[in-house]
């Protein structure tokens, strides 16, 4: 037994070893190792994302899933070269960090996920959302429901609310939906991570939310679109500005973002005026210092910082972002963000020319 | 020499434990001092509410010691009649024989599975049986996490319950049958005066088991920040509201999770030294 637990540890140490091995990439800088924490929500397209990266650029990226607050703190403390976040810095954040910046990722959705018997499709408009998830709309055949939805026969029973019991990106994201769409929503609950739900129970996590919804008849709950795509669970499609009524998919998603964008990219693009946009569309971003020279960081440890947002920008990197359930940035976000990275410097020196 | 070196170091090792807890103790009242200021300790204790709203945030404990006090007090009822019989079963009955040594294994052997597996187990086979069964429409809530968490003190009580009722001297036992006592009789008038507090204490030992118990409760209890209004509705118990909100808490919020985290740590080591308190007297005894 002996024996054996000490072959493993020798080759795991030796995997290790060799996964380390500092090997000069292309442009002949010696390959670094690059740390960031943050959101969960683009963990799986960060996975794959860095690990082409590594094959292209022999770069190692390690990213910790602590979700959007504990990223930006961790950013704050400087002990990360990036953090991942599905909420921009507010102002008030902004003032108390020395200048960063924001560079879109890919491009997510948070889905309205359901339970019913025998309903292939279910139309939904925003306020009814809000009024469902507040508690005014209780029964699965209320007045609105069946109009909105003529060619399904819709129960007779209690619709329960399924909602995230802990802060999330995606919480904040579906709330800010509701918040444009809904003047009750607005006035009483609002936008943020964790919201006094009334009604309706909670579940940790997307896959806590997505598995009561799948086990329990009559529910209806928000999950991020990356989760509800790979598990296949039935979605509602939305109505947006044009009156259209649309499902997620990664076109939908991408056109959220298809108009004006500002050019830090901190915006929110949900209830977009895009034509074919659905409405609860997001960013993700990556948050990095504008100045890359602090906590005794090289000056190489900055270019592979750029390096890797550069690859992630490239039309190879999202590629990948549908193949994994999540949408490409629109061409504007990625011309902005290239031009954002030019600002980007190491003791007042400008990195990329 | 030698020895003196030995005493030295093994005082060292003893004094580590209770710096350890010193320790964890001074971090949490730290930690805590913000939402106790804030709220008052009483107040943060009696309020209700549970209010993320910006610029008016709200926390109270209330919701949560409720959670934690129903679950704990439902698991300790509902493992009685599991627990007490096994441990009877092993302890008197068949003392000694291979039956009992099988069971008390498999009633142990309970005690060994992670938490996770009891909740999946709960959330997958319990959760649509209570559903079909309509006595609550989501499933989830304090009694389904109850039922769960019984199961899973079952072991702690039965077989400490089980030592103890093995110690009752066997004189007094022989002396009860001479006088034509029958078997029952035995239980009832000898075995259970004689191990009465030290079976006692095996259920407070339990309860304290019961009281931290946290993932399982996670996925069962529903999640919502207010006091349950029956054992079929949805709640939040002291060890699922930080463990739901501990990832994106700051600030205030932290504070009165470390605050209600502070408040488990003291109900949880007061019900421990009342269980110690009455090992040391059924030994005595």
């Amino acid at each position: 037994m002996k024996k054996i637990f000490a072959s493993v540890m020798t080759w795991a140490v030796a995997v290790a070893l060799v996964a380390c091995g500092g090997n000069a990439n292309q442009e002949g800088r010696e390959a670094q190792e690059l740390s960031g924490a943050g959101a969960t929500f683009p963990l799986p397209f960060y996975n794959v994302v860095f690990e082409q990266f590594g094959q292209v650029n022999g770069d190692q990226v390690a990213y910790g899933g602590i979700g959007s607050g504990g990223g930006v703190r961790n950013l704050r403390d400087k002990i990360v070269d990036f953090a991942g976040s599905d909420a921009f810095l507010s102002e008030k954040e902004m003032t108390e960090m020395a200048p960063v910046l924001h560079i879109p990722t890919c491009m997510g959705a948070v889905v309205v996920a359901y339970n019913l018997d025998g309903v292939e499709r279910l139309n939904l408009t925003g306020e009814l959302v809000a009024d469902i998830f507040a508690g005014k709309v209780t029964m699965w055949n209320d007045a609105r429901l069946v109009a909105l939805n003529p060619q399904v026969k819709l129960p007779a029973e209690a619709i329960m609310p399924v909602y995230r019991s802990d802060g999330s990106g995606t919480t904040f994201v579906f709330t800010d939906y509701l918040t444009k769409v809904s003047p009750m929503w607005a006035a009483t609950y609002g936008t943020g991570k964790s919201v006094n739900f009334p009604s309706g129970q909670a579940a940790k996590g997307n896959p806590g939310v997505a598995g009561v919804i799948k086990q329990t008849k009559n529910t209806i709950g928000y999950v991020g679109s990356e989760y509800a795509f790979a598990q296949k669970i039935p979605y509602a499609a939305i109505e947006n500005t044009q009156g259209e009524f649309i499902l997620p998919t990664s076109a939908t998603i991408s056109a959220a973002a298809s108009g004006e964008i500002p050019a830090d990219t901190r915006c929110s693009i949900t209830n977009s005026a895009a034509s074919g946009a659905y409405p609860i569309s997001t960013f993700t971003w990556m948050i990095i210092y504008k100045e890359q020279n602090y906590s005794d960081r090289k000056k190489e440890q900055a270019m592979a910082t750029l390096d890797l947002l550069k690859y992630i920008l490239s039309d190879e990197a999202q590629a990948i972002t549908s193949e994994v359930h999540y949408a490409p940035l629109p061409a504007k976000a990625k011309e902005l963000s290239m031009e954002n990275l030019k600002s980007v410097t190491f003791d007042g020196v400008a990195i990329l020319q | 020499m030698n020895d003196r070196l030995y005493k030295i170091l093994l005082f060292a090792a003893a004094l580590i434990m209770p710096i350890v807890c010193g320790g964890v103790v001074y971090a949490l009242v730290t930690d805590a001092y913000e939402a106790f200021e804030h709220f008052g300790f009483f107040k943060f204790l009696t309020s209700s509410k549970w209010s993320y709203t910006e610029g008016s945030e709200q926390y109270g404990a209330l919701p949560f010691v409720t959670g934690t006090l129903m679950t704990t007090l439902l698991a300790l009822i509902f493992c009685i009649p599991f627990s007490l019989p096994v441990a009877l079963f092993v302890g008197e009955y068949f003392k000694g024989s291979r039956v009992a040594a099988l069971l008390s294994t498999v009633t142990d052997l309970l005690a060994g599975i992670p938490s996770i597996i009891y909740g999946l187990w709960g959330f997958y086979t319990l959760r649509p049986i209570i559903m079909a069964l309509h006595i609550s429409p989501q499933g989830s809530g304090i009694l389904t996490a109850s039922l769960v968490l019984a199961i899973m003190i079952i072991p702690y009580a039965a077989s400490l319950s089980a030592e103890f009722i093995k110690m009752v001297p066997n004189d007094l036992k022989e002396g009860a049958y001479s006088l034509g006592a029958t078997r029952a009789e035995v239980i009832r008038k000898v075995v259970f005066p004689v191990a009465g507090s030290g079976i006692f204490s095996s259920y407070v030992l339990a309860i304290g088991r019961a009281l931290g118990e946290t993932m399982t409760v996670t996925m069962l209890i529903g999640n919502t920040n207010n006091i349950p209004d029956s054992i079929t509705s949805t709640g939040n118990s002291m060890a699922s509201i930080i463990a739901n909100q501990f990832g994106e808490a700051s600030d205030l919020r932290f504070s009165s999770l470390i605050a209600i985290g502070l408040v488990l740590f003291l109900i949880t080591a007061f019900i421990n030294m009342i269980g110690k308190m009455m090992i040391k007297r059924a030994r005595i005894a």
